[in-house]
């Protein structure tokens, strides 16, 4: 057992139904009990969908943990295939169905003779994989499914697109910005004379999965999302993939350069130096941006870094190689991908941190009081408490990080809405420590930089007051090297006297 | 009366798929630990169950929620790890961290799968590190949404004590409501209010109710001359009423028949069946039935109602004639639904997760008296509803508010259906006479909306498909 306040990476089903809602006319049906269609109430509130979100629930209860599913989810799959004729239903498994080890292949394989539509088991354990790994294997599962079916038909369209042509894989309904990354790099590819062959999951039919293969290479924007599937076409079909995540201006033109390569081996023959070139310099104005003299003002700021894999990559290299910012700390929860992600990070900044607990989060925050944060919606409440501005770079997310606006990460207009995001992150901090140390608003209570509850010291009145009076900027260091004096020298309760002392023997 | 036995004039009861969309019971945990200010809920599951709650529960999780997961992993499953040394480990963390007066603990549809004995573990540990330890089965097999706070109440129960201390002052500390009701006056003064209180038997009312909705209710049947001598829960566990044998509980909310089961048969106290106190017709049938179990005569209340009434007419004028539809998730409905009809709404469905005939007897004869008198056909009671089933009647009957789950909401806006999220019916303050408003101002939100927005012609935001 484990004591969770909190998790980053939601259950593996919640990754299956992302999958499944994504695809066109795709309908999932969960094993679970009442109550567990939360992902219903998600989809609908932070993505503000129109649409009834097609996923149901086979209900779970007392009958049948006595007897078993028995025809209840057979029914329940035939019934839904009457009433909208989905073109697949994805039988989904929860933690509950996990351990009650019903022989759900057997329901769908039964269900699948009376059915119009298609019918699969998603194949993921609920204890073994978390929410990012069952997506990444639910669209693997879904793309060879319908592959081998289109060439058991002879139905495999053969041959490539006339013009060089992508698929874009991992585009997904609930994943961070997805909508307007997609836009962004539809609109670089038309830039780059490449046409997009297949988007998927989002929005996409099971019957195109057959066109795949027509592409001359597929683009992983998101290294959580597809990675998988981009594997098996290699495999399959020999087609290149680029996993490079056009985020930031030098990832951007590295990801373009790795798809000038890839096309042009296959007989292309594009130069994008001078498309790099223009955008870099005169589109995107983040080049500009770091030259000028508000970007020289961050030089040697401190910033933690904490997302997924993907935007905590990314982040971290912006922040130190484009704009100068020392990144004190670089973390992920992913922790099944943690060597790529050291690998990616390890020399922009100066410690990693592998971790899926936010309490540790929160204590390295706190122990190293950067001038920003970038991190999740967990990371922006711990920025509220410490007084640290935050920019939100990755799920988990709360309904605000699904703008209306349009707001990619990706591309070079993504690099525009990152500079906005660092650079209001950073003012706003400045601004907020100028006010105080002119003392424009310094009437709050003393905070705590200890973010779990095991603070031992006390603090008499006294010292509390005396500590208010210092400046909300330095305050934080000033109790911490307090603290650490007393703790030193076994001392529980801090008077005067001993924030005096410590301030004599570590100057603080 | 002959006129009437010629339409269908009792109630009537369906029961469907139970496919539908609700909160699992462990969402109690969100509400629960903010009313028992001393508590700790460890809510004993899967990511699953977590998930859930931290997404349910939005920005609360992040002010440090007197609440966690005990995170079931692979060896707790298989029974790799023991269960009792392990939630020990967990619950010593939490004594040290937060040393709450009562840990609360949750047991999911997994701990019911696995078979794990919280009840049996839960006095040994109790005794081991000296914390007493509450078990509530809410979990998804077996409960919808609010049961899960009548579960926690009917194991609470439980730990109510038996006998009134002796000592005066220490009475006093136990009753909360009547020391806060008291506060800063003097002793001769609290003994000349107990005069004020007419000679009955004790009276516990149980129900997890706002602060503000506690002194309000209170304070109500102190006006008959009615003591509460305490509530079930209280603002702290330390806190928690009296219950002797022979005592009168009343609820006051339509979902906690558990709890009302436990008070009778296991506590041996009788209960008052009465209408929930929702709306001011609600209000004061509740509190009329209590003044006539114990004797006593209601002194102004009708006045009080009517007043209440006249004071909602500019909401009522925006309902009046509007029909309304509940999908049922959170066992409000049979309540809201006698409110809105009594306000002049005419209701379709009451779609309900369970329905407990014997505890809302009261309630389900107040819905008929209130069709009869409003002139309006009385609404089909749906039990376990199915949700695709009710959309499909909710397209053919085209209700003017459809009272739902947030799952359903903005979908049906988009086809230009009105609704009201209602889960925001369990957050806000619903009872008595004062918060009959609160209800409106929820109700009508939409319409009010409409009448915002309705010169732009954006009903229908969704394109038709062509159905296959």
């Amino acid at each position: 057992m484990k004591l969770a306040y909190w998790m980053y990476a939601g259950p593996a089903h919640i990754g299956t139904l992302r999958i499944a809602s994504s695809f066109k006319n795709v309908h999932a049906i969960m094993h679970a009990p009442l109550g567990d269609d939360y992902f219903n109430v998600m989809r609908s509130m932070l993505e503000r969908e129109r649409n009834f979100t097609p996923v149901t629930a086979s209900i779970v209860d007392r009958n049948v943990l006595a007897r078993g599913s028995q025809e209840k989810v057979v029914d329940n799959i035939t019934r839904k295939d009457q009433e909208e004729s989905p073109d697949l239903i994805v039988l989904t498994p929860t933690c509950t169905s996990s351990i009650l080890q019903e022989d759900l292949q057997n329901f769908v394989s039964r269900a699948s003779m009376d059915t119009k539509g298609d019918v699969m088991l998603a194949d993921v354990n609920h204890y073994r994989y978390n929410e990012l790994q069952a997506a990444d294997r639910t669209l693997h599962q879904v793309v060879k499914y319908y592959l081998e079916k289109a060439r058991k038909q002879e139905q495999l369209p053969t041959g490539k697109t006339e013009k060089p042509s992508v698929n874009i894989i991992g585009i997904s309904t609930l994943g961070f910005h997805n909508q307007h990354d997609c836009t962004e790099l539809k609109r670089l590819m038309a830039e780059l004379g490449i046409e997009v062959n297949e988007v998927i999951p989002d929005g996409a039919s099971v019957h195109n999965l057959r066109n795949l293969p027509r592409a001359w290479f597929n683009l992983v924007p998101y290294r959580e999302l597809g990675m998988m599937t981009a594997e098996y076409l290699e495999a399959e079909f020999a087609m290149p993939y680029v996993d490079i995540t056009p985020m930031g201006v030098v990832e951007t033109a590295r990801c373009i350069r790795k798809i000038q390569q890839v096309i042009n081996h296959q007989g292309a023959e594009v130069d994008y130096e001078d498309y790099i070139n223009n955008q870099t310099l005169y589109v995107s104005q983040a080049a500009w941006f770091s030259r000028s003299i508000d970007c020289q003002n961050l030089t040697g700021k401190k910033a933690v870094v904490f997302g997924d894999n993907t935007h905590a990559v990314a982040m971290t290299k912006i922040l130190a190689r484009e704009m100068g910012i020392q990144v004190v700390l670089a973390g992920t929860y992913c922790k099944y991908d943690s060597d790529w992600f050291r690998e990616q990070v390890s020399e922009y900044c100066d410690e990693v941190l592998i971790s899926e607990d936010n309490g540790e989060i929160g204590d390295a925050i706190a122990r190293h009081e950067p001038s920003a944060i970038f991190g999740t919606q967990m990371e922006r409440h711990v920025g509220k408490r410490l007084d640290i501005p935050c920019g939100v770079i990755a799920a988990p997310i709360h309904i605000q990080n699904f703008p209306i606006g349009y707001k990619p990460f990706m591309g070079y207009e993504g690099t525009n809405q990152i500079a906005d995001l660092v650079y209001n992150s950073f003012t706003l901090g400045m601004e907020d420590h100028l006010l105080e140390i002119f003392g424009g608003h310094d009437t709050k209570e003393v905070i705590t930089k200890g973010i779990s509850a095991d603070s031992d010291l006390n603090w008499d009145k006294e010292a509390k007051v005396e500590l208010g009076k210092i400046p909300g900027f330095v305050r934080g260091k000033v109790k911490r090297n307090t603290e650490k004096f007393a703790r030193d020298r076994n001392l529980s309760e801090i008077t005067l006297e001993v924030m005096y002392a410590a301030k004599e023997s570590v100057g603080a | 009366m002959t006129v009437a036995q010629d339409q269908p004039s009792a109630l009537n009861f369906e029961c469907e798929t139970g496919n539908y969309h609700t909160f699992c019971p462990i969402s109690c945990v969100a509400w629960l630990y903010q009313k028992i200010e001393d508590s700790f809920f460890l809510v004993i599951g899967t990511k699953t169950c977590g998930y859930f709650l931290q997404n349910a529960m939005g920005v609360m999780i992040f002010a440090e929620p007197r609440y966690a997961m005990a995170e079931l992993e692979e060896g707790d499953i298989s029974a790799k790890l023991n269960d009792y040394e392990e939630l020990k480990r967990l619950c010593l963390q939490i004594k040290r961290d937060r040393n709450p007066s009562v840990i609360v603990w949750i047991g999911t549809c997994t701990t019911e799968i696995i078979k794990m004995d919280l009840e049996g573990l839960a006095p040994r540990l109790e005794a081991e590190i000296g914390i007493p330890i509450v078990t509530a089965r809410a979990n998804g097999l077996d409960y919808a949404f609010t049961q899960g706070e009548d579960t926690v109440l009917a194991s609470m129960a439980h730990k109510c004590p038996t006998k009134a201390p002796k000592l005066e002052a220490e009475k006093k500390e136990r009753n909360a409501v009547s020391s806060l009701l008291n506060f800063g006056r003097k002793k001769e003064d609290v003994t000349q209010q107990e005069s004020e209180y007419k000679d009955h038997q004790p009276l516990v009312l149980f129900g997890s109710l706002p602060d503000p909705v506690v002194t309000n209710l209170t304070l109500e049947l102190k006006k008959q001359g009615v003591k509460v001598s305490g509530w079930l829960p209280s603002k702290r566990f330390t806190e928690l009423p009296v219950i002797e044998e022979g005592y009168y509980v009343a609820g006051v909310n339509p979902f906690l028949s558990r709890t009302a089961t436990t008070l009778m048969r296991r506590r041996k106290t009788k209960l008052i069946g009465a209408p929930f106190p929702i709306g001011p017709d609600g209000t004061r049938a509740w509190i009329e039935k209590i003044c006539s179990v114990l004797n006593i005569e209601p002194q102004g209340l009708e006045e009080r109602e009517a007043k209440i009434w006249e004071g909602l007419e500019d909401y009522l004028q925006l309902i009046r004639g509007k029909s309304v539809f509940f999908m049922g998730d959170n066992l409000l409905e049979v309540s809201l639904a006698r409110f809105l009809i009594r306000c002049g709404m005419t209701c379709q469905e009451i779609g309900i997760p369970y329905m407990d005939k014997r505890y809302q007897k009261a309630e389900l004869e107040l819905l008929e008296k209130t069709c009869k008198e409003m002139g309006v056909p009385i609404p089909t009671i749906v039990e376990k509803p199915d949700n695709y089933n009710q959309i499909q009647r909710i397209y053919a009957q085209k209700p003017d508010l459809v009272i739902t789950g947030m799952a359903h909401a903005n979908p049906l806006e988009a086809r230009g259906i009105n609704t009201k999220w209602s889960v925001e019916f369990t957050f806000a303050q619903i009872h008595g006479f004062t918060n009959a408003r609160d209800i409106l101002e929820l109700a009508t939100r939409p319409m009010r909306r409409n009448n915002n927005l309705k010169e732009l012609g954006w009903e229908k935001l969704v394109k038709e498909e062509a159905k296959i």
